[in-house]
């Protein structure tokens, strides 16, 4: 090959890395810097929601698109820990419904959201296998039974769990969670895989939210963990900052809010937050 | 003596075959595609005919009638394919090595004679893919007789050489072939090698052997088009 | 410059600047994931507790399924090469199958198969027991999802073994099983080498189908794939540390193995 051909293909692989590279940052930026539109022209919502809120807030998108015609809503759900994670690096979003509150405060200190408030409550309860349902029959029993499945430590369910667990062991039998964790053969990565698990059969038994189990079927029993070891899931919702529709964003955490919005978060297993009341 | 009568088909071509090799070499010649090829692998056994019947010597290898059909490493034929198939992956002495001896032992001793014999030995320990033409060739000749095989089939095997190689490797193998008193096939389009090879010529068109004879039987009474040609361009 | 030439030389540079493209593409995440990774982020990751168990696990794990798809799938490949059937085409294209069904998909079919209440639950095991979530589901996940690699590209590397070489090894007395051994398996095994990486690093990277059919238990069942998934929920670094040591420790594989072939077909042509 000669000199000036070889010059002229190191040209034309620079070029084309350049070109390609400065296309993509130009559609990043182009997105980024436009000016926010005026609260007329929003007609975007996103909102970022827990997994758990996935039938109550898909119920209300039909809701709210009604009120708002022309406005479309986008829901995104994932486990909690992981939408943090994608507002930390900065993702576009109107509205975060979070099923915990550490992370929420978290985003707060980080000065990503707005004042958050609580709009729902969530209590865990036991999921039993329809196998398994004669011989579990309560939150005393389940060192019994052969496989246990509960969420990771790291997904606020999984969280709560190991909490309840603390709190059994404090009332009757100190090594109750040591038990119970002997029989642990997975720890999910969100709160449906651990419902999932237990329906399916695979799993005896496992904690999930009373929301969860409104929502499936008939494989499983449910067994109510008794008040003084429960513990109960405050929900936290708040407006992003980093949003494009925040008039949409604001209209979007009334109607959570709303008596229509805690009817259908009642109607999805969800107990309606103290009056009032903002996280500190 | 190796004899055969053989019918089958390959693709469109309907083989309907019969051939006798004495001790000496019967050479056979044909156009393109007439089957020769395929002949050989069903004397080997690596085709198998519809029907046929093939014995050597004494020894039955086919026998569609009564259902003996002996397998390819049991029938003692060397075989020398067009392309030589050198094993790449061993030296000249392994390849000429590869034929066991009855207690599984390579045959060491016939192995290494017959690469002096050839000429291979300053050769014996290069890879196969280093040779040329007319040294494969040789390797592969060493290799089947190694064997001890009982007849010898060769396809075409002077038809990668180049015309000085060709010549020096057809009067080796003629002298060689001569010694050996082995019944061989040798498939050729050559008139030239018909000519030093064969006492006796088999002509294959269309997978019929439609003649057979000496040189001078041919050309006196050729019975096809193909023959006429064949036998007026080799020279006497 | 004539015009033929010059026709030869925006053809070249056609060539140069498409593949590069792709190349710098396929590069660049790495080289993202490299840089913001500081070495003090990189150092404290890999002593996250979940690294050593996850990556323990994982060179256990796939280790045992490559050779059990190595182990069955040399003699199915060499079948398939040598067949020119029906059945054996449409064997093929089963075995194609796990590569083209999303992993997930494929964890819970194979949770509804061997699962507790699944199809075979009944010949297999003891009532009430299952493989589901024990390490041998992890193993069992990754033969399934990885096999179709080795197994295409060894009946490929079988299919180009030259024929003539068969035929006159039977000739010189060579049972199939032998000419097996010291002719077509020499000669195949750089195709076969090449499908065993491929394999194993599909294995490696193996997640959805895992998680599904195996669950999530350290020590047991969580792969290093899983274990970065964890680590990413709660602490982003120890997620990038881990997913360096898994790059290192595929690209080092990978290397190893290219690494023996070329010393391998070097000593063969030099000798």
């Amino acid at each position: 090959m000669t000199r000036p051909m070889q010059r002229r293909a190191f040209a034309s692989l620079v070029a084309g890395a350049l070109g390609a590279g400065l296309a993509l940052l130009a559609s990043c930026q182009g997105s980024g810097s436009e000016p926010a539109p005026a609260a007329a022209r929003e007609t975007q919502l996103v909102v970022f929601a827990a997994t758990s809120l996935r039938d109550a807030f898909t119920a209300m998108v039909a809701v709210f698109e009604k009120a708002h015609p022309g406005v479309r809503v986008t829901l995104n759900f994932a486990g909690t820990q992981e939408i943090r994670t994608q507002l930390e690096q900065g993702a576009v979003a109107d509205v975060f419904a979070s099923a915990d509150e550490r992370h929420m405060k978290a985003l707060q200190d980080a000065n990503r959201v707005e004042q958050p408030e609580i709009f729902a409550e969530n209590e865990a309860v036991l999921v039993v296998s329809s196998e398994r349902a004669e011989s579990v029959r309560s939150l005393a029993d389940l060192p019994s039974a052969a496989r246990i499945v509960l969420g990771a430590p790291e997904v606020p369910i999984g969280r709560y769990a190991l909490q309840i667990l603390d709190r059994a062991s404090a009332k009757g039998g100190a090594d109750f969670r040591a038990r119970v964790e002997a029989r642990v053969v997975s720890r999910e990565l969100n709160v449906r895989q651990v419902l999932a698990k237990v329906s399916l059969g695979e799993a005896d038994a496992g904690i999930v939210y009373r929301s969860d189990v409104a929502s499936a079927g008939t494989q499983y029993a449910v067994v109510t963990i008794p008040a003084d070891v429960n513990v109960i899931a405050r929900y936290p919702i708040a407006q992003v900052k980093a949003g494009r529709s925040p008039s949409l964003g604001r209209e979007w955490v009334t109607l959570v809010g709303s008596e229509q919005g805690r009817a259908i978060l009642r109607g999805c297993g969800f107990m309606a937050p103290p009056r009032a009341q903002a996280t500190p | 003596m190796l004899q055969a009568t053989v019918t089958g088909h390959i693709g469109s071509l309907q083989i309907d075959a019969s051939l006798v090799a004495h001790g000496g070499t019967l050479v056979l010649v044909g156009p393109n595609g007439a089957g020769k090829t395929t002949l050989l692998l069903m004397l080997l056994g690596a085709r198998r005919p519809e029907a046929g019947r093939i014995t050597l010597g004494e020894t039955v290898l086919l026998d569609s009638t009564s259902g003996v059909d002996v397998p390819i490493e049991e029938r003692r034929l060397g075989y020398v394919p067009q392309d030589y198939a050198l094993f790449p992956h061993l030296t000249v002495l392994e390849n000429v090595e590869f034929a066991r001896s009855n207690e599984g032992q390579p045959r060491r001793a016939r192995a290494r004679q017959l690469v002096d014999e050839f000429g291979l030995g300053p050769l014996a320990n290069r890879r196969t893919t280093e040779l040329s033409g007319g040294e494969k060739q040789k390797v592969a000749l060493a290799r089947a007789l190694a064997a001890e095989p009982r007849a010898l089939l060769l396809d075409e095997p002077l038809a990668a050489l180049d015309a000085a190689t060709r010549r020096d490797v057809r009067s080796f193998l003629c002298d060689y072939l001569a010694k050996l008193d082995l019944p061989s096939v040798l498939v050729t389009h050559d008139p030239a090698d018909a000519l030093a090879f064969g006492a006796r010529i088999g002509v294959m068109e269309g997978g019929r052997v439609i003649q057979s004879g000496t040189w001078e039987e041919l050309r006196a009474r050729p019975a096809s088009p193909f023959v006429e040609q064949f036998v007026s361009s080799g020279a006497r | 410059m004539s015009a033929r030439a010059r026709v030869r030389a925006h053809a070249y540079l056609v060539l140069v600047f498409a593949g590069g493209v792709l190349a710098l593409f396929l590069l660049a995440p790495v080289v993202g994931l490299v840089a913001a990774t500081s070495p003090a982020d990189f150092w404290s990751g890999l002593h996250h507790p979940l690294v050593w168990p996850a990556l323990r696990l994982s060179l256990l794990t796939t280790t045992v399924s490559l050779l059990v798809v190595v182990g069955l799938g040399t003699p199915l490949a060499w079948a398939l090469a040598r067949s020119t059937g029906r059945v054996a085409r449409a064997v093929e294209v089963v075995v194609q199958l796990p590569a083209v069904i999303p992993p997930a998909v494929a964890g819970v079919a194979l949770l509804l198969t061997f699962g507790r209440r699944g199809l075979f639950a009944g010949w297999l095991y003891p009532q009430g027991w299952s493989v589901t979530f024990t390490t041998a589901a992890v193993i069992l996940a990754e033969i399934f999802v990885s096999a179709p690699y080795f197994v295409q590209a060894a009946t490929d590397a079988f299919r180009r073994v030259d024929q003539s070489c068969v035929v006159v090894a039977r000739t010189l007395g060579a049972f199939p099983l032998r000419v097996f051994w010291q002719i077509e398996l020499p000669l195949a095994v750089s195709g076969l080498v090449a499908g065993a990486a491929m394999s194993w690093a599909r294995s490696l990277g193996e997640f959805g189908a895992t998680l599904m059919f195996a669950g999530n238990a350290s020590g047991k069942t969580q792969t290093l794939p899983l274990a970065i998934y964890m680590a990413f929920e709660s602490d982003l670094r120890a997620a990038q540390a881990l997913s360096l040591v898994l790059i290192a420790v595929a690209f080092g594989v990978l290397l190893a193995a290219r690494a023996t072939l070329a010393r391998g077909a070097r000593a063969r042509v030099a000798r």
